[in-house]
């Protein structure tokens, strides 16, 4: 198990910029998720760490060694991608010994029985293992490209999007099995991932990166209450959060031309800015101070998604799913005013040390 | 509804069943033709209208193989009874064989020009697909400086018809001891199939996700292993078509063959007609030799059948 440091890494491909000065520090047995969109830099900033890239600039160190020069096979890291991940023609079997054969390993047949062994019981791919790659589900395919990892007893994990092609449920399972796959092997992982569900139920901690920079690092807590700027702010959360622009003066935020709430005052801002609340510190009840129209209703089961709709602007609330709502409908609504969240209105930059 | 579309389908397939039967006897007509020429007496072999009924015979595959003579006076009854029947055959259309001095049956050249053939096509399409294996894979795998331009030039070697080139290459052979050598058209045909092997192994290569071979370096193989022990086998499909195509160049190509070679290295297209006959135009020989020289691509070809089945459909190899 090792950790992982990268000192301001950038990779250019020709005139495109994929990674800017990038540092990150991944400690021993961590959990750590690269969050961001298509194109932010999450699979070359793995790539790097793997060796299948070399950076532009800035160094790579595993467990404060530094590996600029090593290729793939001597960084000793596994590798799990979102599909093509397993040898094609191989069995099950084959494809877990083949890391195992390789020269820098070398592993005698007793040892790799054992290996494989171990890892198709963790897995619960026992019955799989005699089976051609091509005649697996999905899900058996993503079980056996991370058993392949496991069987090498690696320095550290590195997972491409591995639950991206499959379906919900089964993405859903894979999550908790993966985490709890990680907590009892104690390994480190890097997890890159476009889906902020899977960071935040998955990751000690989380990177958020946009066009190749790192946003934010922070626990998923962190992330979430305390966003460095609105683009983590939006991109964390489902629902979205709801970034309104007004003006703040004293106490008084004064949303949109549309209404005014009081906010609990944590720095000393005034003037234009962008607010951000999340839809479940936005209420919906009969005595609350401003009115608002319902324009839609998204019924989730465990709760109702409403959108209101307040002169020119829509928000999104969270409500308890036994509260009847109707489209059109006139409600009344308030916030939490120690949850409100204030960004500069051109930079979209976090004005407040703290939420609360 | 369903009715209709199925029945509408199944007229669709019937017809589909039809042209393709047409178009398969279209194509195979001139290999009956060929073939049922060198099965017929000479003189059948050329009457007009043609005859399609007519009693086989395999004279012209005798003659094919030996060297014959016109026989001056007729021959001994003797010597008729004591000659094998194969010697018979030629006897009765008029023509000796020739002996050498210890009266042994002179061979005709076929049998070498025959093996000519298949060392200098098997040698360059091997030469040629490894080469073009290769070369796709680095031009597939890795961000080549001029890529686009540097592929064009190799399609280019193939934009001159071969006759174009064919007197300079006869000059710089001559030059180099290259005329008339194994080597020489080895090489040459190497060159001229190279770039064809190229394209179209850049297409199978594209099509193997790259994937595969960087989990096989991550998991401590070298690119080298990784490209044998992964791509490799992936593109054995590729790896079959591209050798056919290749082959079937190397084996019909006539033009520098006739040009560079005369004797010792020269392979059957050139030969076949120079075995026109003597005297007479003989038909029949040149049947049999264009029959017994269409084989070994027909084997070839069948050897690999599935994999030409799914390579021809360039690409489509999976998904």
């Amino acid at each position: 198990m090792a950790r992982i440091r990268l000192d301001k890494v950038s990779k250019r491909f020709g005139v495109h910029t994929a990674v800017s000065d990038l540092s990150i520090d991944v400690a021993d047995g961590e959990f750590f998720v690269l969050l961001g969109p298509t194109g932010a830099g999450k699979t070359t900033t793995l790539r790097m760490i793997a060796g299948l890239e070399k950076p532009s600039a800035g160094s790579i160190y595993i467990d404060d060694e530094n590996v600029d020069a090593w290729g793939p096979a001597e960084r000793d890291v596994a590798l799990v991608l979102q599909q093509y991940s397993l040898y094609p023609r191989l069995s099950v079997r084959e494809n877990l010994a083949f890391p195992l054969r390789s020269n820098v390993r070398k592993m005698s047949q007793p040892d790799i029985d054992k290996r494989i062994d171990y890892a198709s019981k963790t897995l619960r791919i026992t019955h799989l293992l005699d089976r051609k790659t091509d005649r697996l589900s999905g899900g058996e395919m993503q079980r056996v490209s991370i058993g392949r990892a496991i069987v090498r007893e690696p320095k550290v994990f590195l997972m491409d999007e591995p639950l991206s092609a499959l379906d919900a449920k089964l993405r859903e399972a894979l999550r908790s099995e993966l985490k709890d796959l990680q907590m009892r092997l104690g390994a480190t992982f890097i997890f890159v991932t476009h889906d902020q569900v899977e960071a935040m139920t998955m990751g000690d901690r989380i990177a958020v990166l946009n066009k190749g920079r790192i946003v934010q690092v922070g626990t998923p807590r962190d992330v979430y209450t305390n966003p460095r700027d609105t683009f983590v702010a939006s991109f964390v959360g489902s629902p979205a959060i709801n970034l309104l622009p007004g003006s703040l003066a004293g106490d008084v935020a004064s949303v949109a031309q549309a209404f005014e709430m009081p906010i609990t005052r944590s720095a000393a801002v005034e003037g234009p800015v962008t607010f951000g609340i999340r839809p479940e510190d936005v209420e919906v009840t009969a005595g609350a101070p401003n009115e608002a129209r319902i324009h839609d209703v998204e019924n989730h089961g465990i709760e109702k998604i409403v959108t209101l709709r307040v002169g020119e602007n829509l928000m999104r609330a969270a409500v308890p799913a036994r509260v009847e709502v109707k489209v059109e409908e006139a409600v009344r609504f308030s916030w939490n005013p120690d949850k409100v969240m204030l960004f500069d209105a051109k930079t979209g930059l976090n004005l407040r040390g703290q939420a609360a | 509804m369903a009715v209709v579309s199925t029945r509408s389908g199944r007229l669709g397939n019937r017809i589909a069943i039809a042209v393709v039967i047409v178009v398969t006897l279209i194509f195979l007509s001139p290999i009956y033709w060929i073939t049922t020429t060198a099965f017929k007496p000479l003189v059948q072999a050329t009457s007009v209208p043609p005859s399609v009924l007519f009693e086989p015979q395999i004279t012209p595959f005798v003659k094919l193989f030996t060297k014959r003579a016109q026989l001056t006076a007729p021959v001994a009854p003797e010597v008729y009874e004591a000659a094998p029947w194969w010697e018979r055959l030629v006897l009765d259309g008029g023509e000796r064989l020739a002996r050498d001095g210890k009266g042994d049956v002179v061979f005709s050249a076929y049998p070498d020009r025959f093996i000519n053939s298949l060392i200098i096509a098997i040698t360059s399409t091997i030469l040629a697909v490894s080469m073009g294996t290769i070369t796709a894979y680095g031009f597939s795998r890795f961000r080549v400086k001029g890529e686009a331009d540097l592929l064009f030039f190799i399609l280019s070697t193939r934009m001159l018809p071969p006759i174009v080139v064919a007197i300079p290459m006869f000059l710089m052979y001559r030059a180099v001891g290259l005329n008339d050598t194994h080597v020489g058209l080895i090489i040459l045909y190497t060159a001229f199939n190279v770039s064809f092997a190229v394209w179209l192994m850049k297409g199978f290569m594209d099509e193997i996700p790259k994937e595969y071979e960087e989990a096989a370096l991550v998991d401590g193989y070298t690119r080298m292993q990784a490209f044998f022990k992964i791509v490799l086998p992936e593109a054995a499909t590729g790896i079959a078509a591209t050798a056919v195509f290749c082959f079937i160049t190397a084996w019909n190509e006539y033009a520098f063959a006739l040009i560079l070679t005369n004797r010792r290295a020269q392979t059957a297209p050139p030969f076949i007609p120079s075995q026109i006959g003597t005297g007479l135009q003989d038909w029949t020989v040149i049947a049999a030799g264009t029959v017994l020289f269409l084989i070994p691509v027909a084997i070839f070809t069948f050897l690999l059948r599935n994999h030409l089945l799914r390579g021809m459909s360039f690409g489509a190899i999976r998904k």
